[in-house]
């Protein structure tokens, strides 16, 4: 454990002495911060526009009008901008042959990972919980439920870490930090392509190509539906990624 | 303390070690030298755990390379050829960081750390950012790094490449004053290293092991005679005649300006070639052995004329 975190002070540290994390959460924040307001003006004039009907009015749901699409537009900005955020995991390592010192330390492969992982989820976790704003000026003037948000945020933070699974994989793979980026985007993307193939596909297909899809598993979630598949589903998807990981750098320093 | 058992390793088709077996002795420093692509690298990567090697055995201070990775590797400070630096750290917490992944307890990391940076002389620069400071600079960062968990044992993968003239003697004194405490493998293919710090050599070539041993152990064995190499303000003929008379001189030959002299191991002629010099007024310039030096000895050895 001591040494899982000795690596992730270390990644953590290295993510905000360079300029990565701060761009990637400005442009993150920029962009959420645009959606948002775009949902709530929307929101706004519907309001005014079912003024007049009771029934309407009641009808109206900021959870489901402005909540749930920005959670979908969250975890597709997440899309991409978490590749740049894991690409330099261990590309950068290779490339400068700092990985050598990391393999002759009396500390596992696992510990090296789990360590980069985490870093990466704590960057995850910094930029979820800035949007948090957003919510603060929800709650202040309307009165939106919590469960429901609570349940995105998990959501979020559950896709987002799968993503990451997925991207620092592809760090491993290559010592080229921008080839390590477009694999990890070009997997997400496809991943989440694989919902619209869905819609065409019948029978069988379309049971599992949903499965397969980031996004109907987060569809749940941002309506505040919490299931354990969905979660399993993100659970073996980032065990799934860390365990590649793990075996590209052994058969590596094995070959 | 360092033993290494026909030790082989592959890429694929291509033997970069080939049944490699040496041994350092505790306390000692050995050199590894070879010319490049030698298998120095490897067989550093193989002993401090970075690289499983195909075939062989290889320990640590009696530990197993292979069966007892992390006793060797808490015991073993490694300077690998490219030194593993993260430019955008300091000096100082980039050592921090080595310290606590080498597992030195939280309690002693402080002293650790500034025990390192005193032996390598980096107080001046512990604030600034690795890529900021000189290549001798991050040399010394890459041995303090080694140094940090106090190991009993010490591979340095050329330790003295890219620095100026001044840093290597630098480094080399550095070295040297680590020798006793612990046990040093270094890698080079600079030979006046090798005469200058080590007590023995390993000289491998194309993962071939082509002789160890001592130093004196080997240039004694390759050395039949011994000579001087000695210039004069007087030249000609008629010297390398005066110099043949003397009692106990096998040959001269002039090389250049200057005259070789050689006679049979044992027969120090050298007084009566001083005395001869002196009489016959013939202006002495320079005088220095021809030992068969560790350069001989080595070209020897890699161009295929000598095995052991």
């Amino acid at each position: 454990m001591k040494n899982i975190w000795a690596i992730c002070k270390k990644e953590i540290k290295t993510y905000f002495t360079s300029p990565i994390a701060y761009v990637v959460i400005t442009v993150f924040l920029v962009l959420i911060g645009f959606f948002f307001y775009s949902l709530i003006w929307w929101f706004n004039s519907q309001s005014l526009q079912m003024a007049q009907n009771q029934y309407y009015y009641q009808q109206l749901n900021i959870n489901q009008m402005v909540y749930s699409p920005l959670f979908h537009n969250m975890s597709i900005i997440l899309l991409l901008m978490i590749p740049l955020l894991t690409m330099r995991l261990f590309s950068e390592e290779k490339k400068r042959q700092t990985d050598e010192l990391l393999f002759t330390s009396p500390i596992s492969v696992n510990q090296i990972i789990l360590g980069k992982y985490f870093a990466s989820l704590f960057v995850l976790l910094v930029m979820l919980f800035l949007t948090g704003i957003l919510s603060i000026f929800v709650f202040s003037y309307g009165n939106p439920e919590l469960a429901p948000i609570l349940s995105g945020y998990l959501g979020l933070f559950l896709v987002g870490a799968a993503f990451l699974a997925v991207g620092i994989f592809f760090s491993s793979l290559t010592e080229n930090q921008i080839v390590s980026a477009i694999l990890t985007f070009g997997v997400l993307l496809l991943f989440w392509i694989l919902n619209w193939a869905s819609y065409s596909a019948g029978g069988m297909w379309k049971s599992v190509l949903n499965y397969l899809s980031f996004f109907q598993h987060f569809d749940d979630m941002t309506r505040g539906i919490l299931d354990t598949t969905d979660v399993v589903y993100y659970l073996s998807f980032i065990f799934l990624g860390l365990f590649l990981t793990y075996s590209v750098i052994q058969s590596r320093r094995w070959r | 303390m360092i033993e290494v058992e026909n030790l082989t390793k592959k890429y694929g088709d291509l033997v970069a070690v080939k049944n490699l077996s040496f041994k350092v002795e505790k306390g000692k420093i050995w050199g590894l030298l070879g010319p490049n692509a030698a298998g120095k690298t490897t067989t550093m990567r193989i002993l401090t755990g970075y690289l499983p090697a195909t075939d062989g055995k290889a320990s640590v201070a009696d530990y197993d390379v292979f069966e007892k990775p992390n006793d060797v590797k808490k015991i073993t400070g490694y300077l690998p050829e490219n030194v593993p630096l993260y430019p955008e750290m300091t000096v100082h917490s980039y050592l921090n960081f080595v310290a606590e992944i080498k597992q030195i307890p939280a309690p002693q990391r402080k002293e650790a750390v500034e025990k390192s940076v005193e032996i390598s002389g980096l107080e001046t620069v512990r604030r600034r950012l690795i890529k900021n400071i000189s290549r001798g600079f991050k040399q010394r960062v890459g041995i303090a790094q080694a140094l940090i968990h106090n190991p009993q044992v010490l591979v340095l993968d050329e330790p003295t490449i890219g620095l100026d003239p001044a840093q290597i003697i630098e480094i080399r004194q550095l070295i040297k004053s680590l020798k006793g405490k612990r046990t040093i493998l270094l890698s080079t293919h600079i030979l006046a290293e090798v005469t200058q710090t080590c007590d023995g050599v390993v000289i491998i070539n194309e993962g071939n092991l082509m002789a160890s041993g001592s130093l004196e152990e080997l240039t004694a064995s390759f050395k039949e005679k011994e000579g001087i190499v000695i210039r004069l303000k007087k030249g000609g003929k008629s010297i390398i005649s005066l110099l043949q008379k003397i009692l106990g001189v096998d040959k001269v030959s002039a090389v250049g300006d200057e005259f070789k002299i050689e006679w049979t191991k044992g027969k120090d002629v050298r007084d009566d070639i001083t005395k001869l010099i002196v009489d016959k007024e013939l202006g002495l310039i320079e005088m220095r052995p021809l030992a068969m030096n560790i350069e001989d000895l080595y070209l020897k050895v890699i161009s295929g004329g000598v095995e052991q």
